[in-house]
């Protein structure tokens, strides 16, 4: 064997992620010594100040590529672009639990650092190049997301979710380490470049690579569940529903995003194998697409209909992901940040209408609204909306691009069943929406809106807007972001 | 010097013993143990990779995955404590009212 050669190693290309880790570290201490019990908003600010300071430095990198710990994590625009879509996330699920978490009596100044832990691990999977560093990121980020779905101790129900999505989680994890293990035993290497240069050695002959498949198979499986798609998505309602609302809004846009992100880089890192993968992937995003939006059909509780809907979506986005290769790259980028702002601003909506003691997440608890708070009334038309796919909403033109984009990489069957689902998933949306403006209030219920929530609602509902309307710019940026990638 | 396919053989059925715990067991540390096979199978398979092609990444990946399956355990017993405080049981099924 050859003996340990420590390999030269260039900080400057981590610094969104090493700010992130490091702030969140030392943010653990101040908030044990230093900030004053009740007053933990002071811990959330913080958080918030770091996200903010870690996305400004990601700002100067945005002309610089390039790799470093020998090729294991790499920084091109499209994992910038993917950092600061998290950032954004992340503090926006900070924003909405500031006055959240007092309220229902969960108030532990933990939660806050616990979200950049995760989107520290969301960060890491972005800019993983090696199927090492994406394991502990994806490991960093699942740690911290089971210990925040059972944050709200002593609710049993919250309790169970932790332990489900653990369970599952750790299951999932199995599954990939063995398919890392395999591919490691067929090509000698765990990183992307020397797969794909294994790959692209010969021509790809699968009954040689029975080794290789079934280890790539295994890490699909893995991603399955990370992803939640079917038929690995029975825990997504379960533990949506457990949890506190905020992780649920982080769970949904923040698990799936990073994965989906590094799902993708998998996938191009496998292109000699195509043959192999996209009829997998292409049968899981049907089946996602159609089962996800028929489970919300028939959902009367709001935040499982949206644990439902997040699956339908994921099924939409793995569209771009097959088509990596031919513009559908870009049309994922797009997807995510609209699918982003638009998820966590129907969450927020959810958590206006939260009390303590009961669970106001019944489709009923929404009659009436626009009477009582027109203005909330008109957010969440808006965000179901952008989800269902209506014009002129950032929804829409997501669903355009990667329909678009799936369509000219000879997915048309895909691309069908795709707008036949998003046509069956405007029924549920639209009824949140029939409901809220043209009938009685059932039940009273006050929605309580506090100044963090309000300024949250308020930039998601006004960026699913602009990307709604003005998509030019934001495209751009997003196609200039994929130059690295060779996409 | 055991040839590379015995290790394999021996952690494919370790593998499937881990994967057949966690979906019939109905204890939830029984189920945590399944998982810990699992993971344990793949190291055991990473090592015997690693030594056949005298390559070390294998086995560094091993010392990780030890690491991250001890931070799963601990976080899965602080919620298992946290229900049996209030459940009284580690059963996974009498556990569960979230239906759907």
């Amino acid at each position: 064997m050859e003996s340990l050669q420590i390999p030269p190693v260039d900080l400057r290309l981590l610094t969104p992620l090493l700010i992130v880790v490091g702030w969140a570290s030392a943010l653990l201490l101040i908030d044990v010594f230093f900030v004053p019990n009740g007053r933990k908003k002071i811990t959330g600010y913080l958080a918030m100040a770091g996200l903010a300071v870690a996305g400004l430095a990601g700002i100067p990198l945005w002309n610089v590529s390039g790799s470093t710990f020998s090729g294991m994590l790499v920084l091109d625009r499209y994992s910038l672009a993917l950092t600061w879509i998290f950032l954004i996330a992340g503090a926006l699920s900070i924003a909405v639990a500031l006055d959240y978490l007092p309220r229902h009596e969960i108030e532990q100044g933990e939660y806050y650092p616990l979200i950049m832990f995760a989107v520290g691990g969301m960060i890491l999977m972005a800019q993983s190049a090696d199927l090492i560093t994406l394991f502990l990121g994806i490991e960093l980020l699942s740690i911290t997301l089971y210990i925040l779905t059972g944050f709200a101790y002593p609710r049993v129900a919250s309790e169970e979710a932790g332990i489900k999505y653990l369970v599952l989680g750790a299951f999932a994890a199995g599954f990939f380490v063995y398919g890392i293990a395999l591919i490691f035993g067929a090509t000698g290497t765990t990183s992307l470049a020397g797969i794909a240069d294994y790959l692209s050695r010969q021509p790809f002959a699968p009954q040689d690579e029975t080794l290789f498949l079934v280890g790539a198979s295994l890490v699909l499986i893995g991603f399955g569940f990370k992803i939640a798609l079917v038929p690995f998505h029975m825990w997504t309602p379960d533990v949506y529903e457990g949890s506190p609302t905020p992780v649920a809004a982080f769970m949904s846009v923040g698990t799936k995003g990073a994965a989906l992100a590094a799902l993708l880089r998998v996938t191009l890192a496998m292109e000699a194998a195509r043959d192999f993968w996209l009829p997998l992937l292409a049968v899981l995003a049907a089946a996602t697409m159609i089962i996800g939006n028929l489970g919300a059909l028939g959902q009367s509780n709001l935040k499982r209909m949206l644990a439902y809907s997040s699956i339908g979506h994921a099924g939409y986005i793995l569209l771009g992901i097959m088509v990596a290769a031919e513009r559908g790259a870009e049309a994922f980028l797009f997807y995510m940040l609209a699918y982003t702002l638009t998820n966590l601003g129907a969450f927020g909506v959810l958590i206006a209408l939260e009390q303590r003691g009961e669970a106001a997440w019944s489709i009923d608890d929404f009659a009436g609204l626009y009477q009582r708070r027109p203005m909330l009334a008109v957010a969440m038309a808006l965000f179901m909306f952008s989800l269902a796919g209506v014009p002129p909403t950032a929804g829409f033109m997501g669903k355009f691009f990667v329909f678009t984009a799936a369509y000219a990489g000879g997915l048309g069957w895909l691309v069908l069943i795709g707008v036949i689902t998003s046509a069956i998933a405007a029924y549920y949306y639209l009824r949140v929406v029939v409901k809220m403006f043209m009938q009685e209030p059932v039940r009273d219920v006050r929605p309580e809106l506090t100044r963090g929530l309000n300024t949250e609602i308020l930039i998601a509902g006004v960026a699913t807007l602009i990307l709604g309307l003005l998509p030019t710019p934001i495209v751009l940026l997003v196609e200039q972001s994929l130059v690295a990638l060779g996409g | 010097m055991v040839p590379t396919s015995y290790y394999i053989i021996l952690s494919a059925a370790l593998f499937a013993i881990g994967v057949l715990g966690v979906l019939i067991r109905r204890n939830a540390l029984v189920v945590f143990m399944s998982v810990e096979l699992m993971l344990n199978a793949a190291n055991l398979v990473l090592v015997a990779f690693a030594r056949e092609r005298l390559s070390i990444d294998g086995q560094v990946l091993v010392f990780f995955v030890i690491t991250v399956a001890a931070a799963e355990v601990a976080v899965g017993l602080a919620l298992l404590v946290a229900i049996f405080r209030t459940k009284h049981t580690t059963d996974v099924d009498e556990v569960s009212t979230l239906r759907g």
